[in-house]
């Protein structure tokens, strides 16, 4: 009988050996007459057991990691390729292992266990049925479906999806888009790489059901360079879908057209911000465009534009397949549903965590993250990326959701959270998010493009120990006016990692430590 | 990435006239002129522009704006270090140092034998397995200084 060997090929695992580990098999394989066959699936998350090698067994999945090539003959050694424990490697059946047995994956329930270039595994694990259920409901039900939901935009603003979708759909013209923001610039967030690498079809489905529903038929995925596996996994699952019927006139026999591409952007951070991603689609450069008119009316091309995040998208079939109420029945208050939370940095368990709104920012990091891999004590996480505040451990019992986050000066942005060991300088973190904010502006507006330059200059003297309350009060100045005077919230939200630095860690900035502070 | 075409007409106006059909042409334009001459050469630009009834001056800042083109050719391999905050939290500054030191070269600089070009990164979606690198077209994930300095020895020789 084959055995059928799964691993793989989620750029995070060939970062670490996982093509080497495949030729490690088949070598070994070889050697031992056993026939075997490899199946290159997406990552199922739990990053650090990558390379994750999982041997399909009567019971289930068997995992073993994280694998080297070297490891190979010992794992076959101990009959690894039985399912059979004893290595020192072996994890136990994929399934049961708590990390993933305590989230709740919706958008990610394929994700790490198909062949993402199988359509068949797809729609063997409920593919396409939320098109099917969209093409029975039509367009104007299949908006109510999003809307009922209470699906948020993924992205990082937060805005109500359903929303969105119907100023799209009453917009009159000859041409509507759909363009999806896979730009994923933000330091500790891998999800939209992971879903476009590891279920490319579920954003293909979620996006051609938001053409059915706005009356769009044509999509952008705008995805950054540095994506180039994801880009290759979505231009072959585009291929696929095509050549199945799914995208192109008469998308799955119905009477809706719809196709799409995807464009790659070049090294711009601010191109993640929605506006300067379309002036970049359309060839020019990134520049912040004043709202209004919203891209929602004027957007790619000139044209009624839905622009979603890849999460928000890669939820939409699920939401229709199982109802906007099955989804919104996850979560907490006006955040329903699931976040797709990737736990990054110094990090015992990095990976991604799928789980409805409402665990405290504590569960995970100690519950899923197990705490620094350093093993040092833990000082800060940074929520939200680049733009995110960073978050002391006193703060740490804050529910995971949009409006506790708010309440307490950060924001849950694009579910990242980057874990810091108590070796980490506040001051050196507030002065890059200013020299990233001068790096990455588009210079359009003042604040942002000068006040982050002089931002960074007033931290060099503060950490040389020049006039430091007098800095500090010119720092404090330079953030009022970037978030007063920026078009954007790259100028304009500059100041959370900024401000919460110097307020939750005076200590690095010359001051005296606060009370909370020193808990 | 060593294998860079020689600059020549023809093969910009062929590259040009596949996307000129296309909606918003100019940016994968760019990407493939790069990936075919290893930079976007001056003389490009006008091509472009009167192909896509642009004026020069639109497509040159389209050109400046993103950090990714390039106005000459790199060095034999590029080696990108990522400096965004999750490998930082991992010890990427101390690689970085290392790296300059070692190559004798900042981040942003090739070595003067033009073999090796180091470049910072602002993250590469590895951030579960920091720190994290990109050699040529490989990207490396839990970056110690022996996995560096083995790139680094790769990439000068
Ligand atoms: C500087 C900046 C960078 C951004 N980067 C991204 C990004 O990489 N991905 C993303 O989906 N949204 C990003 N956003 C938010 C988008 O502007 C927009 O809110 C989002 O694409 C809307 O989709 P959603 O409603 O599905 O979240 C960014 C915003 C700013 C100001
Ligand atoms: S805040 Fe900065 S990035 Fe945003 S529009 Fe203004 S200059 Fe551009
Ligand atoms: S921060 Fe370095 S890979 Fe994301």
């Amino acid at each position: 009988m084959t055995i059928r060997i799964y691993v793989p090929i989620d750029v995070a695992a060939l970062a670490v050996g996982a093509d080497e580990v495949v030729s490690a098999i088949q070598t070994e394989a070889l050697k031992r007459g056993l026939p075997v066959e490899i199946v290159r699936n997406g990552s199922r998350g739990m990053l650090w057991l990558e390379p994750l090698v999982e041997v399909e067994t009567p019971k289930g999945r068997v995992a073993f990691g994280p694998v080297e090539d070297t490891d190979v003959p010992t794992l076959f050694d101990a009959g690894f390729h039985e399912g059979k424990g004893g290595h020192k490697l072996h994890i136990g059946l994929t399934d049961e292992h708590p990390y993933l047995k305590k989230q709740q994956r919706l958008t990610f329930a394929r994700c790490g266990i198909t062949d993402p270039r199988s359509l068949e595994a797809y729609k063997a694990l409920g593919g396409y049925k939320g098109l099917e259920k969209a093409i029975s409901i039509g367009s104007e039900a299949t908006v109510e479906e999003v809307f009922a939901s209470g699906l948020r935009g993924r992205g990082g603003a937060g805005f109500p999806t359903g929303i969105k979708w119907r100023t799209v759909a009453a917009a009159k013209a000859d041409q509507k888009y759909i363009v999806i923001n896979a730009d994923e610039g933000d330091s500790g967030t891998f999800s939209d790489r992971m879903i476009m690498e590891g279920d490319p079809f579920v954003l293909i489905e979620g996006m051609t059901i938001a053409g059915i529903g706005v009356g769009a038929t044509y999509g952008y995925v705008y995805t950054r360079s540095e994506y180039p596996h994801a880009i290759k996994a979505m231009n072959d699952a585009i291929a696929i879908a095509r050549k199945a019927g799914l995208l192109g006139k008469g998308v799955a026999g119905s009477k809706y057209d719809f196709d799409m591409e995807v464009r790659m952007g070049a090294g711009a951070y601010v191109c993640g911000e929605e506006t300067s991603l379309l002036e970049s689609l359309e060839g020019k450069r990134g520049l912040v465009r004043a709202k209004p008119p919203l891209p929602a009316l004027v957007g790619a091309f000139g044209k009624p534009t839905v622009i979603n995040n890849v999460m928000s998208m890669a939820s939409v079939p699920i939401i229709l397949s199982e109802g906007g109420k099955y989804y919104a029945d996850f979560g907490m208050g006006r955040s329903r549903g699931t976040m797709p939370v990737q736990l990054a940095g110094n990090l015992k368990y990095g990976g991604l965590v799928e789980i409805a709104f409402g665990c405290t920012l504590g569960s995970l990091v100690y519950d899923f993250g197990g705490g620094t891999l350093s093993g040092r004590p833990e000082r800060a996480v940074q929520v939200g990326g680049p733009l995110g505040a960073y978050v002391p451990v006193h703060q740490w019992d804050t529910l995971f959701d949009y409006e506790a986050f708010t309440a307490i000066g950060a924001g849950v942005g694009h579910g990242g959270i980057v874990l810091f060991d108590d070796t980490v300088n506040l001051l050196k973190m507030a002065r890059f998010a200013m020299e990233f904010c001068a790096v990455e502006s588009c210079g359009k507006c003042t604040p942002c493009r000068i006040g982050s330059t002089r931002g960074k200059e007033t931290f060099d003297k503060i950490a040389a120990g020049i006039n430091v309350e007098k800095n500090l009060a010119i720092i404090e100045d330079l953030c009022q006016t970037m978030r007063l005077g920026s078009l954007c919230a790259l100028g304009g939200m500059t100041p959370f990692p900024v401000e919460s630095a110097i307020k939750h860690f005076p200590e690095d900035f010359g001051r005296k430590p606060t009370l909370q502070a020193a808990e | 990435m060593s294998h860079f075409e020689p600059w020549t007409r023809e093969r910009a106006a062929a590259i040009i006239a596949e996307f000129a059909g296309t909606k918003g042409a100019t940016m994968p334009i760019l990407h493939e002129i790069q990936h075919a001459f290893g930079f976007v050469p001056e003389a490009a630009i006008p091509m472009i522009a009167d192909a896509l009834n642009l004026s020069r001056a639109e497509v040159y800042g389209t050109v400046t704006f993103y950090h990714e083109f390039r106005h000459e050719l790199p060095g034999r391999h590029v080696v990108r270090l990522c400096r965004a905050e999750a490998c930082q939290s991992m010890g990427g500054d101390a690689l970085a140092e290392r790296a300059e030191k070692r190559l004798g070269i900042k981040l942003g600089e090739t070595t003067p034998d033009r073999r090796v070009t180091l470049e910072p990164i602002y993250c590469l979606g590895l951030c579960a397995t920091a720190p994290s690198a990109q050699v040529d077209d490989r990207m490396v994930g839990r970056l110690t200084e022996s996995k560096l300095d083995a790139i680094l020895t790769e990439a000068q020789s």
